[in-house]
């Protein structure tokens, strides 16, 4: 509740110093806002640690749905102090961009917390219609434009679905509220099970799962490279802990469940094997990195369906680890020219800090053991084995992650191996700083999971 | 504690490595492999006095149950050994040569050490798992920026398939962990297990097929002939020498153990994939000219015998296989250090070109022929006892396989033979003429191996003794 009402505020309080401060001034405004949004966030966990409370039947706070949006705002933060300054160099509009920042993270605290499906709706909204006004940020640039636009109108197609499956189910069930919508009883209504499906598919589109994914690329490619870094991640784990918290709340139990979990195992298949596949072929890093996030949205789709607490923990570990590690290379990517595989070449003799950091985001997505992603996909692969069933579906995506190696290892052979002269941009002490501290945090979730673990 | 600094010292030797300079790196590579052997001698000395004092258990995921838990038993101890030895040998052979930013070099070297020893101690299956990969990482940037021409193609392909093995490993060992009621990767839990036969049945699949990716088995070899290749030699001599036994050591200590239906239901395609490899391996190896090209093919054959001589599940080829696993690794590292030495001295590899060497360098080709000797498994080499067990326990389980699998011996012979007199032996033409004898490094290394195949041909107990109690438990599944 806390994280929801101190992100709001702050959007508003930006939007007014975008007016008054200096350009170079606001980013300090943001990091300061968000930090009290972090605290104001944890401050609320002892109240409860032993059992969370509900708010007119419209939001539920529990001690998950802190640690989540603590792990979206300490994500959030870390992009400020890595990228912050990047928002200057989009257009004039600084504290706007800042702004819409802010209220997406409303929107994820919402999504994290919600438990009516009126609520559902407002946080998948307060989280798109900021994002399309950031892609297209870039005024002046076509590929800007037309990235908004692609993703305004399949966002809103999308949440046409969306509303019209919330429909369904009321018809259904008679209620909004997640917790009593009881679908899967006895016999599955047809309304409910259409209802179910309708929503699956619309949050489907948001976490770009295949075969709704058309629009990731193209809008990651297109949209300002400083705001792909922050759709593809936090914004991507908002839309899945969405997922997880209406479909393991609402939709779990009895005949319900084993239908919508075939679809979705469907789904997690096709997004592991096009995502990693097409990933392959990608000549520039940064629409790599858009075939990766769908890839990687494969694999937090296990948390959807498997319904157990190793899936709960899976999805917050997940979240962090490929958070933290898509925003550090976003980073460095940032500060080269050149966005090709070729551009990286070199770049271990040039810049050694950045190298070595970027290889331990790259083994973290990969999940190589002693970094963060290594206990994220371990989470969530263990999840689905424990649920049975689905060991198909985990031999599968052990598959997919061989082949991901593939392509994260192209920039690390790149860097590393490949002879060249990278044009980056000259980085400051404190930019190498954060990037460290970047790295240890990787390393401290992949030796210690238990430091995130301990709270949930 | 022993154990935990076995692990500790080349870890941290290796992270202050990186930040040395000139020669710095090389020597404290020397100084820190002196440390570790005298460690692992001294956890010898303690093995059969006081065994639990190796053990070393602290808490690492609660959450999960699992634990960092090393352990030294005969067969990891004598594997910490090799693995001590062999890095000593190595940095000795190789004290002489300047590589490029050599701090890296020598670094990584140290790492891939501890990660190797890390694997050999675990006696948790997460913690394995992640040594398992950890000892990868290290090796597989050192054959990508110091190896030959086509380096990165190949160590990336080499890479590629391990890293898709241990994930596969990975699933076997959540699914193992799903079926705990103990919730703990702990070994002792993980054999209490007693699957049922169905479900053994395809685990098996998943861990034999991360292990024989490692070892390399047919048909799961192909990344191995081309890695020892373009691997640097020191790096190549890691790889067959230790890095291969990380298969061995896996189907020992976890798959037997673990899944003991499973491996009784696979047993005849596992020793069948094996004996298929030590044919096809000699047979290519046969017609190779390219000297370490024939070296990995041989080394193909003959970790097939040994992982033939596992599934025989008979006391003395799992004593053989022991025995000859702590052999091979002193042998192979003997014939890459005379390999080494033959590179840099002409920059060839392909043995029609070489000969003569032996009225140049007399002492380089005793060492060579008495190597060879010892690779093929000549009497009084250290080869022959761990041979001589493996066929007698093969034989015991399936004369037939044991027939088939000989010929491997007979092939051995053929190439090795041939290879010795087409280097060493003729008359010597423009490219040997002028070479020049051993240096001390390069003395001090192969006296050292030499010493090591005799001591062990004729009095092979100690190591026997030592790893007596491994055979003894993994009999019992």
């Amino acid at each position: 509740m806390n994280a929801l009402i101190s992100t709001a505020l702050s959007g508003v309080v930006l939007m007014f110093v975008g007016l008054f401060a200096r350009k170079q001034h606001i980013k300090f405004f943001a990091i300061a806002a968000i930090i009290i949004a972090f605290i104001a966030n944890l401050a609320q966990y002892p109240s409860v640690e032993l059992g969370g409370y509900t708010m007119y039947g419209m939001i539920e706070v529990t001690k998950f749905s802190i640690i989540f949006n603590a792990v979206a705002i300490g994500s959030t933060l870390l992009y400020f102090l890595l990228s912050g300054s990047e928002f200057e160099k989009v257009g004039e509009h600084v504290g706007d961009y800042f702004a819409l920042v802010f209220f997406i993270l409303a929107g994820i605290s919402l999504a994290a917390t919600f438990s009516n499906l009126l609520m559902l709706f407002l946080a998948i909204e307060i989280m798109s219609i900021p994002q399309y006004i950031l892609a297209g940020s870039d005024k002046k640039n076509l590929k800007s434009n037309e990235a908004a636009l692609k993703y305004f109108l399949m966002g809103c197609f999308s949440t046409g679905v969306l509303l019209m499956g919330i429909t369904l189910i009321y018809g259904s069930a008679g209620t909004f509220e997640i917790a009593s919508l009881g679908l899967g009883a006895e016999n599955v209504s047809p309304l409910a099970l259409c209802g179910t499906i309708l929503i699956a598919f619309a949050l489907a589109f948001k976490v770009s799962a295949v075969p709704f994914h058309f629009w990731t690329p193209d809008v990651y490619d297109g949209s300002p490279t400083v705001f792909t870094s922050f759709m593809a991640t936090v914004v991507k784990a908002g839309g899945f802990i969405a997922f997880v918290r209406l479909f393991h709340i609402g939709f779990a139990g009895g005949e319900i469940s084993s239908h919508w979990m075939l679809l979705l195992a469907v789904i997690t298949a096709l997004t592991l094997v096009l995502g990693n596949f097409t990933a392959v072929f990608q000549q520039s890093v940064k629409r790599m990195l858009a075939y990766s996030s769908i890839a990687q949205a494969g694999f937090m789709m296990f948390a959807v369906i498997a319904m157990n607490l190793a899936a709960a923990q899976g999805i917050v570990l997940y979240a962090a680890a490929y958070s933290i590690a898509t925003i550090g290379i976003f980073a460095v990517l940032l500060r080269l020219k050149d966005y090709t595989f070729e551009g990286f070449n070199g770049l271990a003799k040039k810049e050694p800090v950045l190298a070595f950091a970027v290889t331990v985001f790259l083994f973290s997505l990969a999940g190589i053991p002693v970094t963060a992603g290594f206990f994220a996909k371990y989470f969530v692969l263990a999840a689905a084995i424990q649920q049975g069933h689905l060991l198909w579906l985990v031999i599968l995506a052990v598959l997919c992650a061989a082949i991901s190696v593939y392509y994260y290892f192209r920039v690390i052979i790149a860097m590393y191996f490949k002879q060249g002269e990278p044009q980056v941009e000259p980085v400051s002490g404190g930019f190498k700083a954060g990037l460290i501290f970047t790295v240890i945090l990787v390393l401290a979730l992949g030796l210690f999971p238990n430091l995130l673990l301990c709270w949930l | 504690m022993l154990t935990v600094l076995l692990i500790l010292i080349p870890f941290i030797a290796g992270l202050i490595a990186f930040g040395l300079k000139g020669s710095g790196p090389k020597v404290l590579a020397v100084i820190s492999s002196l440390a570790t052997v005298a460690t692992a001698i001294g956890a010898w000395c303690r093995l059969g006095t006081a065994p639990d004092s190796l053990s070393f258990a602290a808490n690492w995921i609660p959450q999960l149950g699992s634990q960092f838990r090393v352990g030294l038993d005969g067969m990891g101890m004598m594997l910490c050994l090799l693995t001590a030895i062999a890095f000593l040998l190595v940095f000795i052979s190789i004290y002489n040569r300047n590589y490029d930013s050599s701090n890296s070099f020598y670094g990584l070297m140290l790492l891939s050490q501890a990660g190797l020893t890390g694997v050999f101690t675990a006696y948790d299956a997460l913690q394995f798992y992640i040594f398992w990969e950890l000892a990868l990482i290290p090796v597989y940037f050192l054959c990508s920026l110091w190896g030959g021409d086509k380096r990165i193609a190949v160590t990336f392909k080499f890479f590629v398939y391990t890293f898709l093995g241990s994930l596969l490993m990975l699933v076997g060992i959540i699914y193992l962990y799903t079926q705990n009621p103990d919730h703990s990767f702990s070994w002792e839990s993980f054999t209490n297990l007693h699957l049922g036969a169905d479900q053994q049945n395809w685990l098996f699949w998943l861990f034999f097929v991360a292990f024989a990716i490692k070892m390399p088995v047919f048909p799961f070899h192909t990344w191995q002939p081309d890695t020892y290749e373009q691997s640097p030699t020191p790096v190549t001599m890691i790889l067959s020498g230790i890095m291969v036994k990380m298969g061995l050591f896996g189907v020992i200590r976890w798959l037997v153990p673990v899944l003991p239906e499973g491996v009784h239901m696979w047993t005849d395609a596992a020793i069948v994939l094996s004996i298929i490899g030590i044919i096809y391996a000699s047979c290519i190896a046969m017609v190779q000219s390219d000297l370490k090209r024939l070296i990995a093919y041989s080394s193909i054959a003959h970790i097939g015998l040994m992982s033939a001589a596992i599934f025989s599940h008979t006391e003395q080829g799992m004593q053989g296989v022991l025995l000859q696993m702590f052999n091979h690794g002193i042998n192979i590292i003997g014939l890459w250090i005379i390999v080494e030495i033959i590179q840099q001295r002409f920059n060839i590899k392909n043995m029609d070109e070489l000969g003569g060497i032996a009225q140049k360098a007399p002492r380089m080709a005793i060492f060579l022929v008495i190597i060879s000797l010892a690779n093929i498994g000549l009497p009084l080499t250290n080869g022959f006892v761990g041979e001589f067990l493996m066929f007698s326990g093969l034989f015991q389980y399936n004369h037939w396989f044991m027939a088939v699998a000989g010929l491997g011996i007979i092939l051995a012979a053929v190439y090795t033979l041939n290879m010795i007199q087409k280097v060493m032996f003729g008359n010597a033409n423009a490219l040997t003429e002028t070479t020049t004898d051993l240096q001390p490094s390069e003395m001090l290394a192969l006296s050292l191996v030499v010493a090591i195949i005799l001591i062990l041909g004729v009095y092979p107990k100690p190591i026997l003794d030592l790893v007596s109690n491994t055979t003894a438990v993994v009999l019992k599944f």
